[in-house]
């Protein structure tokens, strides 16, 4: 039996399982808290830190996905200060690189489009950056374009962690970086790629899709994954 | 020396016209100008992006009739994919296409031009809108915006969303029609047909009092081009392409999607954004030509629906022998248009096809190179689009209706400013008829349907010196 700790969140008084992130004791109670790196079931990163909360007693600010609990935390998860500062993020992530949502497949079910909504985000401050990055749709059943990628890297786990073929990797450093299939060659052609397509359902945006949606037509199947997560936790 | 008067729209919203009027050195108009900035650039836009995205990116590149982009754009698709799509599928593009038209119609008709038919063109320009047709003609204008919208919830019940739908999609349409919808719009069709049978009536009878404007808006002979049926019928979806000259005469027939190159060239002016497609066989720019409501009606031989057939014959009386040449007689088209299309979407809603579930076709990238032609509420709409080996579009092409209508739009309002504009001075009423041209042909600009139905204006009148002697505003 996992020993039980005591906490606040949102000024909530709540137990849960020693061993747990902030996140998922977060959502067991129903408390809103944004992610777009965190997927069920896949490792955390704390790459994209949106879910950045304010600890009392700690100065900085904590990714509430890859912090687990202690005894006696108070934990704010909507302050002015996170609430600026994860606008400021989807404002960041929208200006990097392409987001038509009205001519994207993902419109309607994109969790960025949600999060910026949900946020308030109509309009960013920064001026975007309008990359030429080419789409890739050689492979015979998916698209990836990386105009509408965040860098989550929920494929390449997914791919690595889940179908182990670890066909996805980060190429590049920094603005620069972008995801790539094997050493950056077609995916079309990939010796590694099984053609799963747990890499397309996990996916936030419309980055990845399945091949022949129309606009708004690309819907995530998150019940290919229920069946794995049940497994993954079950063995844990 | 000569002149230049500049009808400038003060910037409301981005991307409009500009009208110069040039006269010469005795000060009477020599030749006037529309100059449009929209469009250039948008094909270089598209390149690398898969070929599914295409209808709605193209939708973007008018807010005015989507669908009509939606449409051309999907039958490109199809072409790629090399798909006969389900016929349920053709015939629930066409309803909503007619929708559409009937919608896009009611808004030039009753909202932009009545108030200058009905108020007079030289009427006080404050009142001269739909609010002061409403004051005077309660009647005509609620049945307008009633009409529009009718094609307006046409198309929302359709595609469950209004503007900008992702209904029409590469292979079909992405969802079949439930019964209560088809009973919905059944339900008023009969309200919709009684009112566009009545506005014709009030019509055709007061036609005789614009003869001014009829012999001097863009009255002139010119060839015109429009989709028409297998039978010669009158065509909005499918078919092909045919060309007539000012007797009526048939000069090109049986032009497939495909070989429109081969007849239309587009020729690109330094001072408009506008590409000004001609006739290929003729030369530029003697291969002027018209498209829109006017020239469907002269391309086609019959209507092929009861009411529409006995109200063409009606319009060919204007002109017996040959086409019907001024643009003004685009209004009275509109008008035999939207009867059409409420009898032809009566006809398609009675069939029990139409509601079949069997609405989409798929497959991937069978060709690497697409038309898709239908015509928009203002004329014919081509997409053309070439793609690579994974689907991704390697160039396009697209040319709108009011592309097409511009040589002849040049010549109209040269044609009407030579009549009503005096280089001595500026009336209002005589710009509001060079603006009047322009609007026969409902140019899908932003400013010419403006909240009001009026084009915000700015006009300066140089003299010889190049010294200002005179400014008109307005908007
Ligand atoms: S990925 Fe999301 S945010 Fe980006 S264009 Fe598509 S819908 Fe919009
Ligand atoms: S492709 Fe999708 S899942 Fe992969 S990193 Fe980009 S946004 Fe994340
Ligand atoms: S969800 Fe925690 S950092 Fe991305």
């Amino acid at each position: 039996m996992p020993k039980i700790i005591t906490l606040k969140i949102a000024g909530t008084e709540i137990k849960a399982d020693e061993g747990s992130t902030i996140l998922d004791v977060a959502r067991t109670n129903d408390i809103f808290i944004p992610t777009l790196c965190s997927f069920k079931g896949l490792s955390n990163v704390g790459a994209c830190r949106l879910c950045m909360v304010e600890v009392r007693g700690v100065p900085r600010l904590l990714p509430a996905c890859a912090t687990t609990i202690v005894e006696g935390m108070d934990v704010t998860v909507d302050s002015p200060k996170v609430g600026k500062y994860r606008k400021m993020i989807v404002e960041l992530l929208l200006a990097e690189r392409n987001h038509i949502c009205a001519a994207c497949v993902s419109n309607g079910h994109c969790e960025l489009q949600a999060l910026a909504q949900r946020l308030g985000v109509h309009h960013t401050r920064y001026p975007y950056r309008y990359p030429r990055l080419k789409v890739d749709a050689s492979h015979v059943r998916f698209n990836y374009d990386p105009n509408r990628c965040v860098l989550c890297t929920r494929c390449m786990r997914a791919c690595e962690e889940v179908e182990g073929a670890r066909t996805w990797n980060v190429m590049g450093r920094g603005i620069n970086s972008v995801m790539v299939t094997d050493l950056h060659q077609p995916w079309g052609e990939s010796p590694s790629c099984t053609s799963c397509s747990k890499c397309v359902h996990v996916c936030p945006t419309g980055a990845l899709s399945e091949k022949g949606c129309a606009v708004g037509e690309m819907v995530p199947r998150e019940n290919v994954f229920t069946y794995l997560k049940s497994m993954r936790y079950s063995g844990r | 020396m000569t002149q230049t008067i500049t009808i400038d729209p003060v910037t409301r919203i981005e991307g409009h016209s500009k009208i110069t009027i040039k006269l010469d050195d005795d000060g009477q108009v020599d030749v006037a100008r529309l100059h449009i900035t929209q469009f250039r650039g948008f094909e270089k836009f598209t390149e690398g992006r898969p070929y599914q995205e295409m209808p709605s990116l193209t939708a973007r590149t008018c807010g005015i009739c989507p669908i009509s982009h939606l449409l051309a754009s999907a039958k490109a698709c199809d072409d790629l994919m090399a798909v006969a799509i389900p016929a349920a599928a053709a015939m629930l593009r066409r309803v909503i296409n007619f929708g559409q038209l009937i919608q896009s119609h009611a808004l030039s008709f009753f909202h932009l031009s009545s108030p200058d038919l009905l108020l007079g063109m030289d009427s006080d320009p404050a009142n001269r809108h739909i609010l002061g047709v409403a004051a005077k003609f309660p009647e005509l204008a609620r049945d307008g915006i009633w009409l529009r919208k009718f094609g307006q919830q046409m198309i929302e019940r359709l595609s469950s969303k209004r503007i900008h739908p992702a209904w029409i999609v590469p292979g079909g349409v992405a969802s079949p029609l439930s019964e209560a919808v088809r009973d919905q719009i059944l339900a008023e069709l009969p309200q919709a047909l009684a009112i566009a049978r009545k506005t014709l009536d009030w019509f055709k009878p007061v036609i005789g009092n614009f003869q001014a404007e009829i012999d001097s808006f863009a009255n002139f002979p010119s060839m015109f081009l429009g989709l028409v049926g297998p039978d010669g019928a009158i065509e909005h979806y499918d078919g092909h392409l045919r060309v007539v000259d000012a007797q009526r005469k048939i000069v090109v027939d049986k032009i497939e999607a495909r070989d429109y190159a081969t007849y239309i060239g587009e020729a690109v002016e330094p001072d408009s954004y506008l590409k000004s497609p001609y006739f290929k066989p003729v030369g530029y720019p003697a291969g002027l030509y018209r498209v829109g409501p006017l020239a469907r009606l002269n391309v086609c031989e019959r209507m092929g629906t009861p009411l529409a057939e006995q109200e063409l014959a009606d319009f060919r009386a204007l002109q017996p022998e040959g086409a019907v040449l001024s643009s003004f007689h685009f209004h009275y088209a509109r008008l035999v248009e939207i009867v059409y299309a409420l009898e032809r979407v009566a006809e398609l809603l009675a069939s029990p096809e139409i509601l079949s579930r069997d609405v989409r076709a798929t497959a991937g990238p069978n060709r690497r190179e697409g038309v898709g032609i239908s015509e928009a509420p203002r004329g014919t709409l081509i997409h053309n689009y070439r793609i690579d080996a994974d689907g991704l579009i390697i160039w396009a092409n697209l040319i709108i209706a009011t592309g097409h209508n511009n040589l002849a739009m040049n010549q109209g309002i040269t044609q009407v400013a030579k009549r009503f504009v005096d280089g001595k001075q500026l009336a209002e009423g005589a710009l509001n008829r060079v603006e009047a041209v322009i609007r026969c042909y409902d140019p899908c600009l932003s400013c010419s349907t403006h909240a009001l139905g009026e084009m915000p204006l700015r006009i300066e009148l140089f003299d010889a010196s190049g010294a200002l002697i005179d400014t008109c505003e307005r908007g």
